[in-house]
């Protein structure tokens, strides 16, 4: 025994450490974070690329109409403070969710375009997956295509981050199953005809093709806890921000390439 | 998306005879009459049965659609013209109302 115990030690000091999908498919020779678009097949690869055919573009143009279009008591758009979205609004994404000190809580993409609505502009909230919510939030993450995802975890958001952290480890549903046990173990693996990828959030807003529509990463966190038949989360619900905060910083360093096309 | 919204490829200048490509894209739920809402009711046949194309008013290209076309439907076709003019493209909806979009092309 004891002589057998250095030699475990060196087999430990061996294994690929930064590889989660050891004894999976190493697609990508053990590299993370890979963004979904290369878990995806040459065709649905394709639709994303295509600048006529991405079916994401629509609810970008509508965005970019909502974006001028005055709303609310006063009048104003988004563009009477924002001015041209593609300057100021570049690289906005790439920082949320994020913690808001003034209303002591964390704050994503949706919850902040619904702030500025009623608390700036006068207007009702969106309501959560509506069209116009998508197509505001689809545009302004196009504005931060490339760059890099990049979030604040330290101060007040540390909390939120490791109750992310907890949601996403935690075993659930009649599945028993946790969000790492599939996205973090066997990352290329096929789930029936799905390959399974390392479940970042860079492409949010996607267009999925399994819905036919626009989703936000709060839609697609229900349809996973679904998956697994677990009871969903509401949209916007705290466990859902938190889990939001923990998954962007989980894919800090990937590029946003918002519109994505998904299957 | 509610409103219906469409997206035309095709070059701005051909030469006379040039074969080129026509793309469209309508977003258009394409309903089919099968599906079930999630309170169990049935979602109506909602489809566009007939697209057509024309150029300077002479029909050029004609589809029927029918319950498996899929959402967001692309149709592409391949075209050449002798003089300048004005494709119009029209996508005739279940409701009645008829989608259109125009593109003007120039011969050089």
């Amino acid at each position: 025994m004891r002589s057998a115990q250095p030699i475990l030690l060196a087999l430990g000091f061996l294994a690929p450490v930064s590889s989660p999908m050891a004894e999976g498919p190493d697609l990508f020779g053990g590299e993370f974070p890979v963004s979904g678009y290369h878990y995806m097949g040459e065709q649905v690869r394709a639709l994303q690329d295509d600048e006529f055919l991405n079916p994401g573009l629509f609810a970008i143009e509508y965005g970019e109409e909502l974006w001028s279009t005055p709303t609310g008591g006063n009048g104003m758009s988004c563009r009477s403070c924002h001015e041209d979205a593609p300057e100021s609004m570049r690289g906005v994404a790439a920082g949320y969710p994020q913690f808001d000190e003034e209303l002591d809580s964390l704050v994503n993409l949706e919850a902040r375009i619904n702030e500025m609505l009623t608390a700036h502009m006068d207007a009702p909230a969106l309501p959560q997956e509506s069209d116009e919510l998508l197509a505001l939030t689809a545009f302004i993450s196009h504005q931060s295509q490339d760059i890099p995802i990049d979030v604040d975890i330290s101060g007040e958001a540390e909390r939120y981050w490791q109750e992310g952290y907890e949601f996403y480890t935690q075993r659930r549903g009649q599945l028993n199953l946790g969000c790492n046990q599939c996205h973090d173990d066997l990352a290329g693996f096929n789930l029936r005809g799905d390959r399974i990828s390392q479940g970042h959030v860079n492409g949010f807003p996607v267009y999925r093709l399994m819905w036919n529509s626009m989703g936000s990463r709060h839609r697609m966190f229900r349809w996973c806890n679904w998956a697994v038949r677990a009871e969903p989360y509401e949209l916007g619900s705290a466990e859902y921000l938190s889990l939001e905060l923990y998954l962007a910083w989980r894919s800090r360093g990937l590029p946003i390439e918002a519109p994505a096309v998904r299957p | 998306m509610t409103k219906i919204r469409t997206r035309l490829s095709l070059p701005k200048t051909v030469q006379k005879g040039e074969v080129f490509e026509v793309k469209t894209l309508v977003t258009h739920p394409m309903d089919n009459g099968f599906m079930f809402s999630r309170d169990g009711q049935r979602i109506p046949r909602r489809i566009i049965h007939r697209f057509e194309a024309s150029f300077n008013g002479t029909p050029v290209f004609r589809a029927d659609w029918h319950e498996a076309v899929s959402p967001n439907p692309f149709m592409s076709f391949h075209a050449s013209v002798e003089e300048s003019g004005t494709f119009e493209f029209r996508w005739h909806d279940d409701n009645g109302t008829v989608h259109t979009a125009s593109a003007e092309i120039e011969v050089v």
